[in-house]
């Protein structure tokens, strides 16, 4: 089996927004960026189904220099190798043009099967694997909490469904899935697996021609509350006590 | 014109098509809208689309249509857009639409904006609002290109008896290419994974953790809590998904809804796959030592801090009246 993983680099949860100065993108220089957290589940899958199947699991991921961060991160969990689109406008693009940036490297490879992150927690488009399905002419079912390879020609996934519910899907590979977190438990690099991603390939490969942006950010900002929020301060047992007393008194919830 | 895409299934409506019209109303500016109901057999939705203030629903039937896949969505509404022509294709942002509609967009290789929360303008110049970042910040975008353009709206986002109803529109019955030949995905009947034992709909009050929690250890000390309030224990996602909690205790768009009268979030930030489960909570009560986390704008009480150290000292006060 031919498994390629789609991997995005994300500020992390801790990061503290900052915008730049014409407020439409944040300001890059000083985040901390650490992998996609479903996209971290995929690889998982992926390296899951090398176990069992055997074949390779290679890393594809569209975004700046520093991307390679999480790249070798990936290689040093399992990954055998990587494709690496390499381009700064990727930093800020959506999630189509991402798709239309990995889709002629990929499809020249002829995957077998290809998982991504169900959506990114940066911009969260929840699109970019679906859309890469269809520039990669495969079959794709999303938000997958399952997967078992049928007889090397079929895929048996378990597709997540609202409120609890469930529905198995046999696809045709090549197939694309898209995978939901908590699909597995995750691996974490060992010093083992850190040394031996140094000697990995890592391609790198220039930006297709004639991508546009399919949308445009014309402003970024703090959210405002929706609510008239009553913080609440002082140490903690101030606080605790006074909390007490206002939800007993005025919300009369307890 | 505008389309909005009805989702039904087994000729039952899922009422976030009304909240999605209710946004085709905003956003119209008085262009024409129409909506397009599609599957093997969709009962009496389209009657009852009917008097949604539209100009026309569409009625698409096709056996290939039911079960629902992404290949036969694609395949049905690609022709039909490809002839009507609209400006604007809108879906709710269900899970339905989250599997085909980024197909849909990519085959016309039209824009896709996702997730919606607001609509600022109308027609061709509008701009939506949608949240970035884990809803850290909050984004205004406009697709790029020509029309037609599509839009998801945010679940809850968006009121469905915000729709102004008007009188009965036509009927139309519409034809759908679909090659069965060309479906790829075989699938079996939905089934509920998750027996819910416990009923977090009917509680009252809600203790819920989250990331800040730390570890599975320190479940106790929530639990703690929850009793000494006369409340169920809940979660996020991630706790269940380590398993720190079971999957049947888990608040959010994967879990259960809730609308308790108290909702206490325990080191939970509020992405809003965990929102949408819980935002109709009445009393909202957030504890967390990030005062950027986004749970704080739905919250009615808001303690920055550590939660090791206030739910200790709650548990303290609530037991003194006991």
């Amino acid at each position: 089996m031919k498994i390629a993983v789609c991997i995005k680099q994300v500020p992390t949860r801790e990061w503290q927004p900052r915008l730049n100065e014409s407020k439409t993108w944040i300001r890059e220089h000083d985040v901390p960026y650490e992998m996609n957290e479903p996209d971290a589940y995929a690889l998982e899958e992926a390296l899951r189904l090398r176990e069992r199947h055997s074949g390779e699991v290679v890393v594809c991921s569209a975004g700046p220099a520093r991307v390679q961060q999480v790249i070798r991160e990936a290689l040093a969990r399992g990954a055998d190798r990587a494709i690496h689109i390499e381009h700064d406008s990727l930093a800020s693009a959506d999630a189509a043009m991402i798709a239309d940036a990995l889709a002629p490297a990929m499809a020249e490879e002829q995957f077998d099967l290809v998982l991504t992150g169900l959506q990114s927690d940066d911009q969260g488009h929840g699109q970019m694997g679906v859309v890469l399905a269809e520039r990669l002419d495969m079959a794709h079912s999303t938000i997958i909490m399952e997967v078992q390879i049928q007889d090397g020609s079929h895929v048996r996934v378990s597709r997540e469904l609202e409120g609890g519910w469930f529905q198995d899907i046999v696809i045709p590979l090549p197939a694309l899935l898209t995978i939901q977190s908590g699909i597995n438990q995750l691996r974490y690099a060992t010093l083992r697996g850190i040394m031996a991603a140094k000697n990995r390939e890592i391609k790198k490969l220039p930006l297709p021609p004639g991508l546009q942006p399919s949308q445009q950010i014309l402003a970024l900002a703090v959210p405002t509350r929706s609510k008239q929020t009553q913080m609440i301060g002082g140490a903690p047992e101030t606080a605790a006590g006074e909390l007490v007393r206002r939800l007993r008194e005025e919300a009369r919830v307890l | 014109m505008i389309l909005v895409i009805a989702e039904q299934r087994d000729g039952r409506l899922n009422r976030a098509t009304w909240e999605t019209l209710a946004a085709a109303q905003m956003l119209a500016g008085g262009m024409p809208i129409t909506i397009v109901v599609l599957g093997a057999a969709p009962g009496n939705v389209a009657q009852e689309l009917a008097a949604a203030g539209v100009g026309e629903v569409l009625v698409a039937t096709n056996r290939a249509l039911d079960p629902y896949t992404p290949d036969a969505y694609v395949m049905a509404l690609g022709g039909l857009i490809r002839s009507v022509l609209p400006t604007y294709v809108l879906l709710p942002h269900t899970y339905q639409a989250r599997d085909f509609a980024p197909m849909l967009a990519a085959r016309l290789n039209k824009p896709l904006v996702t997730d919606v929360t607001a609509v600022t303008g109308t027609g061709t110049g509008a701009t939506f609002t949608r949240l970035m970042f884990q809803g850290k910040l909050v984004a205004q975008v406009r697709p790029t290109g020509e029309p037609p353009w599509f839009v998801t709206f945010q679940i809850g986002a968006f009121r469905a008896d915000a729709v102004r109803k008007g009188p009965a529109a036509s009927i139309t019955k519409t034809d759908v290419t679909i090659d069965p030949t060309l479906i790829r995905q075989k699938p079996e009947p939905p089934v509920q994974a998750v027996k819910q034992a416990v009923d977090l709909s009917q509680a009252e009050r809600i203790v819920a953790v989250g990331r800040g929690i730390k570890s599975e250890e320190n479940i106790p000390i929530a639990k703690k809590l929850a009793e000494a309030m006369g409340a169920e224990l809940a979660a996020s996602r991630p706790i269940c998904d380590n398993g720190w909690l079971p999957m049947e205790r888990q608040v959010g768009s994967s879990g259960q809804t809730v609308a308790p009268k108290l909702y206490v979030a325990l080191g939970i930030s509020g992405a809003i796959q965990h929102l949408v489960g819980m935002k109709g909570a009445r009393t909202i009560v957030a504890i967390n030592k990030d005062a950027e986390a986004p749970i704080f704008e739905v919250a009615d009480y808001g303690i920055v801090g550590d939660l090791f150290e206030i739910v200790p000292a709650m548990i303290v006060e609530l037991e003194k009246e006991k």
